[in-house]
């Protein structure tokens, strides 16, 4: 009853059935001011960002740096390669003329900043994490599939296991199911 | 909506004031899963996959064995004379690659593009791509004669102190081709990621649930993942689209940037991009229409989404035979005598059966889907999508073996065959092609099912009405549609 009666408990979640009615009740969640929470979907759901208050990720930022240390690279590899170390003399061309070392700089921009954007993504989501106390909820195997769910997590300041438990019933979801940090056999 | 006299499976009709739809059969979100995960997951192996792989891997047997025997005995065992010093392995390399446009041009350029239909064949197209790839990368590889310091395409330090060239256009190819493998191969793990999640949280099977388990990286669909997914999802879109335009691009520099009439031409670069994503279609769907039939995914991967790839089909197909044009008008018009005998030459030489096989199947075929019945005729279309892959192997014949065999010096003229080794080693890549396209459509989500549900009307969050098209990746206006 009192509330840090907390113990092994991750959080509370709730399912819903359609977007629209997950949106209403998301931006609840939002106004109300909890942080620690999520929402969780088998597709990108639209406006979600808005509804949930996600500001943007730095993600772009580590692309196009990586992407720049790609081309610092190749321009460099091909230079000292062919002109300095082991200089090529080929038909009188010049050792080093951007013109020919055009593809290759591409090339490794393309390919470093394919890296930052794929690793920076996992990572900064901090994926692979191959558990997670959700997958104690057999319910909860559906967010892959065809229902959406709204977790808060019971870390969150503002949490209250009677009070948020009664204010996310209050959003109309299916049920609202306490979820332990494992599971319970 | 959809037509009620006609099919209820067709949605090819032209009414500019409906959006199509591009899930039918009143699909909703657990059915879609349902019918894609269950053939992974719960059908039973079909006999007919047990026949297809036993006789695929046995191609890719030969296949592997015909590249033991060449390393074995070295590049003479190929029909390479001393003209023709790139024979069908070069072909074979430039025809793979080719295929291997389709994928990222639809899960990429489609995506920038907008175009909605692309969520039902990227997944498919994708994994196309990777296999092709993979079949395109072993020839130049097995090409090199001394394969055991073929790690010397790479700027590796050797024991000779030396470095590659890098002003040589094979070498453009090396870093072409394996930045197109890798960009590919990161996109098409990514995009399925979520779906192996899916998969994953409807295994039964411990060892399924193992493995999709590993595979989905922990994924559990947090909004706050999909907001970085959806952001990197993007970025990588952007960066493959010039990256699909440049592989080909660098692929023709191989014989642009020679002096070989016939070869040294500016035409090479964007009439090899429009050939390789013709060519890539074609490939697409002569394996798609096979597959939608078996595995019952008529209503997801429509007649619209046929059609549209008929129509690429028609533009790009269009383009190599206006390319074929150019290259004979500018061949007369240029006014070089060598030029003009090499086009002449082509087409009434020796040759002239090779390049009249091409013509018909690239110029005139692709023609016919002006027709709306013959593009929405699937034997039809699947009939003329083998002639596209036959023509389009022509092609690289056409122009790497005829320009060799007669250049500059008659003395030096030489007629090229193949030898059985040539013949079994192309034939046994599509083995190879094959056996990897029947274990991804046995183990892996054939359709994009996150993708689909989004372009599916009950995605859309904002309104009670019934919305033909949904959005992925967010054109709705910021504030619009909320209430």
């Amino acid at each position: 009853m009192s509330a840090n009666a907390t113990g092994g408990l991750y959080g509370l979640l709730t399912e819903f059935d359609s977007a629209s009615q997950l949106m209403k009740a998301v931006e609840k969640v939002r106004d109300e001011g909890f942080q620690k929470w999520d929402v969780h979907t088998p597709f990108p759901v639209h406006g979600m960002d808005e509804a949930m208050g996600i500001r943007g990720t730095r993600l772009p930022f580590l692309v196009l740096l990586s992407g720049a240390t790609g081309l610092g690279l190749a321009t460099l590899m091909q230079w000292w390669m062919n002109a300095v170390d082991y200089p090529f003399i080929i038909s009188g061309k010049p050792l080093f003329g951007i013109p020919a070392n055009v593809p290759i700089m591409f090339e490794l921009t393309v390919l470093l900043s394919a890296f930052a954007c794929f690793f920076g993504m996992w990572i900064l989501n901090g994926l692979p994490r191959w558990y997670h106390p959700l997958f104690t909820s057999r319910r909860f195997r559906r967010a892959t599939q065809d229902r959406y769910f709204i977790v808060i997590e019971a870390q969150d300041p503002k949490f209250n296991l009677e009070r948020t438990r009664d204010f996310l019933a209050s959003l109309g979801g299916a049920v609202v199911e306490e979820v332990n940090e494992s599971a319970e056999d | 909506m959809k037509s009620s006299v006609t099919d209820p499976l067709c949605n090819t009709h032209d009414d500019p004031t409906k959006p199509v739809e591009l899930v039918l059969d009143d699909h909703d979100l657990t059915s879609v899963t349902k019918l894609v995960s269950d053939i992974v997951l719960e059908r039973k192996t079909p006999l007919a996959w047990w026949l297809g792989i036993g006789f695929t891997a046995s191609l890719t047997g030969i296949l592997f064995l015909m590249i033991g025997y060449l390393f074995i005995k070295g590049v003479g065992v190929w029909g390479l004379n001393n003209p023709v010093s790139w024979g069908w392995a070069i072909v074979n390399f430039v025809f793979w690659v080719g295929i291997g446009h389709a994928g990222t041009l639809i899960s990429a350029i489609l995506f920038m593009l907008r175009q909605k239909w692309r969520t039902g064949i990227n997944r498919f197209a994708e994994a196309m791509t990777i296999f092709a790839v993979i079949c395109a990368g072993i020839f130049p590889g097995i090409h090199v004669g001394r394969v055991w310091v073929v790690w010397w395409l790479f700027p590796i330090p050797n024991y000779q102190s030396m470095w590659p060239n890098f002003r040589s256009p094979l070498l453009w190819d090396v870093f072409a081709v394996g930045t197109y493998a890798t960009v590919s191969l990161l996109f098409w793990y990514m995009g399925m990621v979520p779906d192996l999640a899916t998969l994953r949280d409807r295994a039964k099977g411990r060892i399924q649930q193992i493995v999709y388990g590993v595979l989905s990286l922990g994924w559990n669909g947090s909004h706050r993942h999909w907001h970085r997914y959806e952001k990197a999802y993007l970025l990588l879109a952007g960066l493959a689209t010039p990256l699909v335009l440049s592989v080909h691009s660098v692929v023709s520099f191989d014989f642009a940037t020679a002096q070989l009439p016939g070869w040294h031409t500016t035409i090479f670069p964007p009439y090899f991009v429009a050939g390789a994503v013709f060519s890539g279609f074609a490939m697409v769907g002569t394996i798609l229409i096979p597959a939608r039939q078996w595995f019952g995914l008529k209503s997801i991967i429509t007649l619209h989404h046929l059609e549209n790839m008929n129509k690429v089909i028609l533009a790009t197909g269009s383009m190599v035979g206006f390319a074929y044009a150019t290259e004979f008008f500018i061949a007369w018009y240029g006014g070089n005598p060598n030029e003009s005998f090499a086009f002449v030459n082509r087409a009434f030489g020796p040759y002239a059966w090779a390049y009249w096989i091409m013509v018909t199947c690239n110029v005139v075929t692709p023609q016919l889907f002006w027709f709306k019945k013959i593009r929405t005729n699937i034997p039809v279309m699947w009939i003329m999508y083998i002639f596209v892959n036959i023509g389009m192997w022509f092609e690289r014949f056409v122009i790497t073996v005829t320009s060799l065999s007669r250049d500059f010096l008659p003395s030096a003229w030489d007629y090229y065959n193949p030898t059985i080794v040539d013949i079994l080693t192309f034939v046994g890549s599509w083995g190879l092609f094959l056996t990897l396209v029947l274990l991804f459509i046995r183990f892996l989500p054939m359709v994009a099912m996150a993708e689909v549900k989004t372009v599916m009307p009950i995605a859309d969050a904002h309104s009670g009405e019934r919305r033909s098209v949904g959005d992925y990746h967010g054109d709705i206006p910021r504030d619009g549609g909320a209430k």
